[in-house]
C-alpha cells in the first residue's frame, strides 16, 4: 500500500505551550511528521500557539498559523485552507483533545476533513476509562478494579469495598492532572472535588492500588495492513505510584524474562487491535505483581508520546516520522530504516546498551508546593543518558541533570532515611545512594522503596566502589581502577572529590594510562549491521566509532534538560544554529542530552552526540572531532558556564569572546563600562554579608531586588523593602561567598520594562527587536507578557534605546546575538541586563518579523558581516501586532501563591498575533489557558498605591458590560465615581467572601494586585481560587490595563487568523 | 577477580572476566541480537559447537526457571557477555543464571567490548574460538582456535538427538496468572517429530495445537516412521551444517509424498535438500528475535525469531515443485517456502519463538490443518 493520492492538503495541530506534562517531545513529534509529509510531496498546514518550537518555522510547513488552539480558531484555519485531513497524533494530549472537539462539532465533516492517525472511535476508547476498561475485559486483559465517578458519594461508596489507598485519575487530563493517591477520607475528598473540576466531562476513575508494582511501558507502532511492532520496552526504576513523567525509566526492560516480555508484547498488540489505532505510534502501560507476576494494563494513549520521543532517541528508530508516514498510507515494509539503510522500518530495534531517563523538577522555584511525587506529575524537565550498562547510563544521567551543586556538597541527615526512602520526592535517588552509604541493606531499601532488587543492586555496586575510591590518589591511580571508574560512570570531577584533586589534573592522568572515552553507535541493531548515522554517545571501551570526517565543522553545545528559564527557546536557536552551519557548507555537531528535544533528532544535524554538558564530556568529543570551532550562545546558561573553561584549555569558541560574556555578567567590570558608556542603570551594589548588604540598601533607597549572582531565571531573586527584609533574606534565603555575592539593586518601582535582541558582527548592530513588557518592572521577563512592537514608548525613547543597544554591542565586540533589558522610568532608560547570547525571545523574535535570528548570527560568527547577510538596517520591521504571553504551572502546585514576582515560574510561552495590541493579546491569554470572559462579574481589588488608577479601570470595565464587586476600600472609590459596584468581604472578614463567589461561578475575571511587600494568605487564598476555579487572574495593573484592551478587541474585532508565510510576505521580510 | 580470555582463528584475542566454570571450551563463535531469553538460548541444541555472543551487555537480571528450559540442559560451548549480574530478580526464577550454567561446566567470560566483537566478527564472518579460564597464554588459544574442525562438513543433528524415541504430552503452560493462552486443542493427530536438536517449545506447541507427538531420533529410517501411521511427520531444528546429513535428507526424500511434513530451521534446510536444492553458509547467520519477515501468501509481516548460520539458495529450487512463502525482509534470505503438489511446508525461522515473538505461532495451526486435510 504506497502512499494515498486523495490526499493533497493535511493539518497538522501542534500542543501549544510548554507545560508539565506536555513538552518540547511535541515539537520534536510535530517536527518530524512535518518534514516527512512535506517530503512526500504533501502540503502541509501547521497550527501551533508556541512561537518557541521548531516545527512553527516558516520553512517547516507550506502554511504556519501560530494561533490559538481552540475550536472556533481552528475552525477559520479549516475554513481559509480547506485541508483535506487532520493528523491528531502528534500533538499531544491538546491536540488529541481538540481533533475530538473539532469531529463532534461537526467542523470536519461541514469541510470534509478527515481524521488520520487515529479515528474518532479510538481515540474515545482509549481515553474514555470505562470503555477502556470494557475493551480490555473483552480481549482478556486485567486491569485493576476501578470505577467512574461523578461525585464524591460513589468515591465514599468505592473504598468502603475496596479500601484505602485508591488512585484517582480525572479523564482526559494531560500529564495526569489533577489525579492522586487518597490514603484516607481526607485525601478522597480533596483530590476528587479537584479532579472532577479540572476534567472537562467532569469524571474521575478511582482505582484500587497497584502500589508498588513494576511498572512497564511498550511503544508500539501499527500500519494499515496491521503489521505491528514494538519499538521498545521501558521499565520504571521507581514503582507503581509515582506517575512516569516523575519516575527514573530505564530502556529496555531489565527484569522481564523472555516469557513475560512476550506476554506483555502479546497483550500490547491485542490492545491496539482492539482500541481500533489504525496507524501509528502508541504506548501502553502495564504493571506487573512482583510477587505472582499477575499484570494490568494501567492505560494507553493512541498517539506519540512523551514515551514515544524517549524510545525513538533511546532506538534510533524515529517513531513520529514512521507514524506520519503510516498514517498516508504507507505499510512499514515499505518504508526503510535510515540508520541501516537496508533493512526496513519493519523490524524491531534491538539494542546493546542501556538508557536512563531521570526527571528535573523545579520545586525552588515554588516554595510551599508539595514535593511528594505521586499521579500528578510534577517534573519540568528529562535527561536521557546511554551507557553500556545500567551503572554508566545513570552515573552519566546524574551529571546531565545540571543539579547545580558541586559533587558531594549534598547534605543528608541519617535520620530522614526511612521517610526519604518512603515517600517518594526528588531527593529519593540520593537518598538510595546515601542509604547504602550509611549500612541499609538492599533487601531494607526494598522494603521501603519497593524499588526492583536488581535496580538497587547495581546502586549498591556503584556506591561500594565510590567508597573505595577515597583510598586511592591520583599518583596511585592504575589502569585498571580508573577504567573500571569510568565504566562505572562515575566522573573525571568524582574521581577528583575522592582524591582531593582537579578534574583536570585526573583527565591528564586517565589519558596518561591510556583510560579515554571511545564512541559507540545508535544503530537500531546492535550492530548487526552497518550504520550510517552518525549518532553516537560515550562509553569506556576498545574501539572507538566516531570516525570523524576531515570537512570544516563546528559544535554545538545544546541546552540540556528544559527547566523554568531554560527551555525550547534555546533548543529552537540551537536547531537553527544547524541548519545554519548546513547552509555554509560546515559539518554540524550537536551535543544534547534532552530526550524530547528536536535537536537530538538524528537528523537535525549532521553529527549528534548524546552526551552530558559537562566540561568532561564536551573535552571528551572535542579530542575526537577537533572542531573548528564551539558555538556556546545558543544553549542558554548552559554551554555558557563551559565557555571560559573551555577557551582555557584551547578549545576554539566562535562568536562573542567568553571574556565578554564574562564581563557582562561580572558587577563590578560591567558597572564601570556603563559608566564609559555613559549609560545609566539602577544604582547598585554587592555584598558579602548582611551588614553591607543594609548598608549597601540604605545608599541607594528602598525598596531594593536582592539576588545571588551567577542565576538563571530569577531564582532567588527579592524585592525588599525595608532593612529587616534584608537581613531576613541574608539569613535564610541564600548563601553567598567571596566569590558569589549577593547583588542589591535599586528597584524601579513602575518603571516599564523592555527586552531587546540584537544582532552584532562587531562593528554594526541590527536591532532584531525591542519588545515592551505588559507587567511593571519586578516581574521577571519571562514571567511578563510583552509586546512588539512597543505600544506606548514614545520614539524619542526608543532612539535612547537603540543608541545604547548599538554602544554596548560594540563595547562588548559581539559577534552574533545580544539581548539587553531596560527599564524605563521617568523618562530615564536604564540598562538592567545585558546577555550577549541568545535570549528567550529569540524565536518569538525571529517569528514575528520573519527574519532567522539564529541564523544570521551564525553566518556572522562564521566570520561575515551583516551587510553580507542581510538586506535589513537599523531595526527590522515589524508587520503587525505580536503579543507573547507566559504560561504557568499553578494547576500542579496547590498551595502555591500564583502572584507573579522576580523569581521566574512559567514553564512555556504563546504568541498571539493581531492587527491591535488588544486582538493580539486576547489571543495570546485564550492560547496560554486563561480565555478572558467577553462578559459577567469583575472582582477588583487593588492595593493603596493603585487606588488612583482604579477607578478608570472601574469605568472601562463597566463599558463593556461587566457587573463589578470589590472589597471595601476599593468598592467605596468606584462608588464614589457613580459606578456601580457590589461590596464583597475580605476573607478574613467573614462570609460570603471572594472565594465563596469564585466558588459559586459567580466572577469571571479578578483584579487582584499584590501589595508589594510578602503576600498575604487573604490575597493568596483568592488567588489559588482563581486557578483552582479556572477564572483569569490579573495580579498587575498594567496587566488589567491590557485585559480591558484585549475584551474590547474581542468584542469587536472578527475572529481571523494570519498564516506566518503570509505575514511575512507581505512585510517584505520572508528570508526563507 | 578471575580472568578469562576468548581467542579467534585469526589472532584476535579479548580478556575479560571468568564469571562462569573454570573450564575452556572451543567452537564457532556467533552472536544473538535478542535482548530477552538468554536461557531459551543457553538450552537450545542447535547452539551445539559454538560459544555464544550476547550482543545485550546485562545478562542474568532475571535468573533461571526450570519451567524455560527448551532441553534438559544447555547446549552452548561457551557464553560470552558484556556484564553478568551477580543477583538475581524475578518471581520466577528457581536458580541463578551463572549456577545455571556453571553445573554444565560451561565457561562464560563478561567485562569484554562485545560489540566491537561483533562488529569483527560481522565484517569478517563467524570463525572458530577458544574461550577459556584457564589457560593464561593468548598465543596458545589462538592455536588451539585453529585446530578445531570446522562446523561445514559435521554431523552434529545426529549428536545431539535423542537416543530412544520417546512420547511428548506437555502443553504450553502459561507464565502468569494474566496471561491469555488459546485453549489447547483435542489431541486429534499423531505426529513423529525427528529430533535433530529439537526444542521444546516445538513440542509444547505441537501439542498446543492438538498434536500427540511421538519423537524418534534423528537417523529413523522414513519405514519405520510410516509404520508409526503418522498424520504428519515434524522436522526439527538442529545444529550446525545441513549438507552431510545424507541419511536423514533421504529419508525426508522418502516421506514427501506419503505424509504431510512441517519443517522448521534445519527441518527446513534438510527439505530444501531433499527437493534437489542445495545449501549455503551465511557470513554471520541469523540469530536474533527481530527478524522481519514477509508472509507471501497474506502480505502481512512477522517479526521473528532466529538461529541459523546456513541458509536454502532459493534459485537452487524448481519453481515447478515449490511457492516461496517467506521471505526474510532484512536480506531477502529464503525463510519458508511449500511444496505445490505435496503437502509439505517448512519455515527457516522460529514460529515456536522462545525467546522472541509470537507472531508466527500460526504455523502450528496451518500443520493440523494440513494434516485433517490429509486425513
Amino acid at each position: 500500500m504506497p502512499r494515498r493520492n486523495d490526499l493533497h492538503r493535511i493539518l497538522i495541530i501542534g500542543s501549544g505551550p510548554i507545560i508539565i506534562g506536555q513538552a518540547c517531545e511535541f515539537d520534536y513529534s510535530g517536527t518530524q511528521a512535518a518534514k516527512s509529509l512535506r517530503g512526500d510531496g504533501y502540503k502541509v498546514i501547521l497550527v501551533n500557539s508556541n512561537p518557541a518550537t521548531i516545527m512553527t518555522d516558516p520553512e517547516l510547513a507550506d502554511r504556519t498559523y501560530v494561533e490559538p488552539l481552540s475550536r472556533q480558531y481552528l475552525e477559520e484555519i479549516i475554513a481559509r485552507e480547506r485541508p483535506d485531513a487532520l493528523l491528531s497524533t502528534v500533538g499531544g494530549q491538546t491536540a488529541l483533545n481538540l481533533s475530538v472537539e473539532l469531529a463532534e462539532a461537526g467542523v470536519l465533516e461541514r469541510y470534509g476533513v478527515e481524521l488520520i492517525g487515529a479515528k474518532i472511535d479510538a481515540i474515545k476508547k482509549a481515553e474514555d476509562r470505562l470503555l477502556f476498561k470494557d475493551a480490555m475485559t473483552k480481549i482478556g486483559l486485567e486491569t485493576p478494579r476501578s470505577q467512574l465517578l461523578t461525585d464524591l458519594e460513589g468515591g465514599f461508596g468505592f473504598v468502603a469495598k475496596h479500601g484505602y489507598p485508591a488512585i484517582l485519575r480525572p479523564s482526559f487530563t494531560m500529564g495526569g492532572s489533577g489525579g492522586g493517591i487518597a490514603y484516607n477520607r481526607e485525601d478522597l475528598v480533596a483530590i476528587l472535588e479537584r479532579g472532577l473540576d479540572l476534567s472537562p466531562v467532569h469524571e474521575v476513575l478511582i482505582e484500587e492500588s497497584a502500589l508498588g508494582w513494576k511498572e512497564f511501558e511498550l511503544e508500539v507502532m501499527r500500519d494499515l495492513a496491521d503489521n505491528v511492532i514494538i519499538i521498545c520496552s521501558i521499565e520504571n526504576f521507581d514503582p507503581m505510584g509515582v506517575h512516569t513523567g516523575d519516575s527514573i525509566t530505564v530502556a529496555p526492560a531489565q527484569t522481564l524474562t523472555d516469557r513475560e516480555y512476550q506476554m506483555m508484547r502479546d497483550g500490547a498488540i491485542r490492545c491496539l487491535r482492539e482500541i481500533g489505532v489504525d496507524t501509528g505510534g502508541s504506548n501502553v502501560q502495564f504493571a506487573i505483581n512482583p510477587k505472582d507476576g499477575r499484570m494490568v494494563i494501567i492505560e494507553m494513549n493512541p498517539r506519540v508520546s512523551r514515551s514515544s520521543a524517549l524510545a525513538s532517541k533511546a532506538t534510533g528508530f524515529p517513531i513520529a516520522k514512521i507514524a506520519a508516514k503510516l498514517a498516508v498510507g504507507y505499510r512499514l515494509d515499505e518504508i526503510r530504516n535510515d540508520i541501516t539503510k537496508v533493512t526496513p522500518a519493519s523490524f524491531e530495534p534491538t539494542i546493546d546498551y542501556v538508557v536512563a531517563k531521570i526527571p528535573k523538577w523545579a520545586f525552588e522555584k515554588f516554595p510551599g508546593a508539595d514535593t511528594t511525587l505521586g499521579t500528578q506529575m510534577k517534573s519540568v524537565g528529562e535527561v536521557m543518558a546511554i551507557g553500556r550498562t545500567f551503572k554508566e547510563a545513570l552515573g552519566k544521567g546524574i551529571r546531565s541533570l545540571e543539579t547545580g551543586k558541586k559533587f558531594g556538597s549534598d547534605v543528608f541527615d541519617v535520620n530522614l532515611i526511612p521517610q526519604k526512602l518512603i515517600t517518594p520526592t526528588p531527593d529519593r535517588l540520593s537518598y538510595l545512594r546515601f542509604a547504602f552509604r550509611s549500612g541499609y541493606t538492599a533487601e531494607q531499601i526494598h522494603e521501603m522503596t519497593s524499588i526492583d532488587p536488581w535496580f538497587l543492586e547495581q546502586l549498591r555496586q556503584t556506591g561500594e566502589f565510590e567508597e573505595s575510591l577515597e583510598d586511592g590518589s591520583l599518583e596511585a591511580a592504575d589502569r585498571a581502577g580508573l577504567m573500571r571508574a569510568k565504566r562505572l560512570g562515575i566522573s573525571d570531577v568524582q574521581i577528583a572529590t575522592a582524591w582531593k584533586s582537579t578534574e583536570i589534573e585526573v583527565r591528564n592522568r586517565r589519558r596518561e594510562l591510556g583510560v579515554s572515552a571511545v564512541f559507540n553507535r545508535v544503530d537500531t541493531c546492535s550492530a548487526e549491521f552497518e550504520s550510517f548515522t552518525p549518532y553516537l554517545y560515550s562509553t569506556y571501551e576498545t574501539s572507538c566509532e566516531a570516525e570523524p570526517s576531515d570537512r570544516k565543522k563546528v559544535m554545538i553545545l545544546g541546552s540540556g534538560p528544559n527547566r523554568i528559564g531554560q527551555g525550547i527557546e534555546f533548543d529552537y536557536c540551537c536547531c537553527h544554529a544547524s541548519f545554519a552551519l548546513q547552509g555554509e557548507d560546515v559539518e554540524s555537531i550537536m551535543v544534547n542530552c534532552n530526550p524530547e528535544t528536536v535537536s537530538t533528532d538524528y537528523d537535525t544535524s549532521d553529527r549528534l552526540y548524546f552526551e552530558p554538558l559537562t566540561l568532561e564530556s564536551v573535552l571528551n568529543i572535542v579530542d575526537v572531532e577537533k572542531p573548528d570551532g564551539v558555538i556556546v550562545q545558543f544553549g542558554g546558561q548552559t554551554p555558557l558556564t563551559l565557555a571560559l573553561p573551555l577557551k582555557r584549555l584551547g578549545v576554539p569558541i566562535i562568536g562573542t569572546d567568553p571574556e565578554n560574556i564574562d564581563l557582562a555578567e561580572d558587577r563590578k567590570l560591567f558597572g564601570k563600562l556603563l559608566d564609559e558608556l555613559k549609560i545609566p542603570s539602577p544604582e547598585n551594589g554587592t555584598a558579602t554579608s548582611a551588614d553591607q548588604a543594609v548598608e549597601i540598601a540604605k545608599r541607594i533607597g528602598y525598596p531594593v531586588l536582592v539576588r545571588p549572582s551567577y542565576v538563571l531565571g530569577g531564582r532567588a531573586m527579592v524585592i525588599v523593602y525595608d532593612e529587616d527584609s534584608v537581613r531576613r533574606y541574608m539569613r535564610e534565603a541564600v548563601t553567598f561567598s567571596q566569590d558569589r555575592p549577593v547583588l542589591v539593586d535599586r528597584f524601579l518601582e513602575d518603571a516599564l520594562e523592555v527586552d531587546v535582541d540584537a544582532l552584532c558582527d562587531g562593528e554594526e548592530v541590527l536591532i532584531a527587536g525591542i519588545m515592551e513588557h505588559i507587567e511593571e518592572a519586578g516581574v521577571h521577563s519571562g514571567d511578563s507578557s510583552c509586546v512588539l512592537p512597543p505600544v506606548s514608548i514614545p520614539e524619542s525613547e526608543i532612539r535612547t534605546i537603540e543608541e545604547y543597544t548599538v554602544k554596548l554591542a560594540r563595547a562588548l565586540n559581539v559577534i552574533g546575538l545580544m539581548n539587553v533589558q531596560y527599564a524605563i522610568k521617568d523618562g530615564v532608560v536604564y540598562v538592567l541586563e545585558v546577555n550577549p547570547r541568545a535570549s528567550r525571545t529569540v524565536p518569538y523574535v525571529s517569528k514575528a518579523t520573519g527574519v532567522p535570528l539564529p541564523k544570521l548570527a551564525v553566518q556572522l560568527m562564521l566570520g561575515k558581516k551583516l551587510r553580507d547577510v542581510t538586506e535589513h538596517r537599523g531595526r527590522l520591521p515589524v508587520p503587525l501586532c505580536f503579543v507573547k504571553s507566559p504560561v504557568f504551572p499553578f494547576n500542579k502546585f496547590p498551595g502555591v501563591d500564583p502572584a507573579l514576582g522576580p523569581e521566574m515560574r512559567s514553564t512555556g510561552e504563546v504568541m498571539g498575533v493581531g492587527q491591535n495590541f488588544g486582538e493580539a493579546f486576547s489571543k495570546a491569554q485564550l492560547s496560554a489557558g486563561t480565555p478572558l470572559p467577553e462578559k459577567g462579574t469583575v472582582f477588583i481589588s487593588v492595593s493603596e498605591r493603585y487606588k488612583p488608577e482604579v477607578v478608570p479601570l472601574g469605568k472601562r470595565f463597566a463599558e463593556l458590560g461587566f457587573d463589578l464587586v470589590a472589597t471595601r476600600g476599593t468598592a467605596a472609590l468606584l462608588q464614589a465615581a457613580g459606578l456601580k459596584c457590589r461590596v464583597v468581604f475580605k476573607v478574613n472578614e467573614g462570609r460570603p467572601n471572594a472565594v465563596d463567589l469564585l466558588k459559586a461561578g459567580a466572577i469571571q475575571l479578578v483584579v487582584y494586585t499584590t501589595t508589594g511587600a510578602l503576600s498575604f494568605e487573604d490575597e493568596k487564598s483568592i488567588r489559588r481560587a482563581a486557578i483552582t476555579y479556572r477564572v483569569p487572574c490579573i495580579t498587575t495593573m498594567s496587566g488589567a490595563r491590557a485585559t480591558v484592551e484585549a475584551i474590547t478587541s474581542r468584542l469587536r474585532d472578527p475572529i481571523r487568523v494570519w498564516s506566518l508565510q503570509e505575514i511575512h510576505e507581505a512585510a517584505g521580510t520572508a528570508a526563507y | 577477580m578471575d580472568s578469562a580470555i576468548l581467542a579467534l582463528e585469526d589472532g584476535t584475542v579479548f580478556e575479560g572476566r571468568s564469571f562462569g566454570a573454570p573450564a575452556e571450551r572451543s567452537g564457532e563463535v556467533v552472536f544473538n541480537t535478542a535482548i530477552t531469553g538468554y536461557q531459551e538460548i543457553f538450552t537450545d541444541p542447535s547452539y551445539t559447537g559454538q560459544i555464544v555472543i550476547l550482543t545485550y551487555p546485562q545478562i542474568g537480571n532475571y535468573g533461571t526457571s526450570v519451567f524455560d528450559n527448551e532441553a534438559t540442559k544447555p547446549y552452548i560451548e561457551g557464553l560470552v557477555v558484556r556484564e553478568f549480574s551477580g543477583i538475581t530478580s524475578n518471581w520466577r526464577s528457581d536458580e541463578e543464571a551463572r549456577a545455571f550454567l556453571a553445573k554444565s561446566n560451561i565457561p562464560v567470560i563478561s567485562d569484554l567490548d562485545t560489540r566491537t566483537l561483533v562488529r569483527h566478527l560481522r565484517s569478517r564472518g563467524v570463525m572458530r574460538g577458544v574461550l577459556s579460564a584457564i589457560e593464561k597464554d593468548p598465543q596458545k588459544l589462538v592455536e588451539k582456535a585453529r585446530s578445531i574442525p570446522s562446523m561445514a562438513g559435521l554431523d552434529l543433528a545426529s549428536r545431539v538427538s535423542t537416543p530412544e524415541r520417546y512420547q511428548w504430552t506437555k502443553s504450553v503452560d502459561a507464565c502468569s496468572p494474566s496471561e491469555i493462552l488459546a485453549a489447547a486443542a483435542e489431541p486429534r493427530f499423531n505426529v513423529v517429530a525427528y529430533d535433530f536438536g529439537i526444542k521444546q517449545n516445538i513440542l509444547r506447541r505441537l501439542v498446543h495445537a492438538g498434536c500427540k507427538v511421538t519423537v524418534v531420533p534423528a537417523l529413523t529410517s522414513a519405514e519405520d516412521v510410516l509404520a508409526l501411521k503418522p498424520d504428519g511427520v515434524f522436522l526439527s531444528n538442529g545444529p550446525g551444517d545441513p549438507e552431510p546429513l545424507t541419511p536423514q535428507i533421504e529419508n525426508v526424500r522418502r516421506l514427501i509424498g506419503k505424509t504431510p511434513i512441517f519443517g522448521i530451521c534445519l527441518g527446513h534446510q534438510i527439505l530444501g535438500l531433499a527437493l534437489g536444492g542445495s545449501t549455503y553458509k551465511l557470513k554471520f547467520g541469523h540469530r536474533g528475535a527481530n527478524h522481519p519477515v514477509i508472509n507471501k501468501l497474506t502480505q502481512r509481516v512477522e517479526i521473528t525469531s532466529h538461529n541459523h548460520g546456513f541458509a536454502v539458495d532459493p534459485d537452487s529450487l524448481s519453481t515447478n515443485d515449490v511457492d516461496i512463502t517467506h521471505v526474510n525482509l532484512n536480506d531477502n534470505t529464503l525463510e519458508g517456502f511449500r511444496h505445490r503438489r505435496e503437502p509439505v511446508f517448512c519455515v527457516q525461522y522460529h514460529p515456536e519463538a522462545a525467546p522472541g515473538p509470537h507472531d508466527s505461532h500460526y504455523l502450528f495451526g496451518d500443520f493440523t490443518n494440513l494434516m485433517a486435510e490429509n486425513q
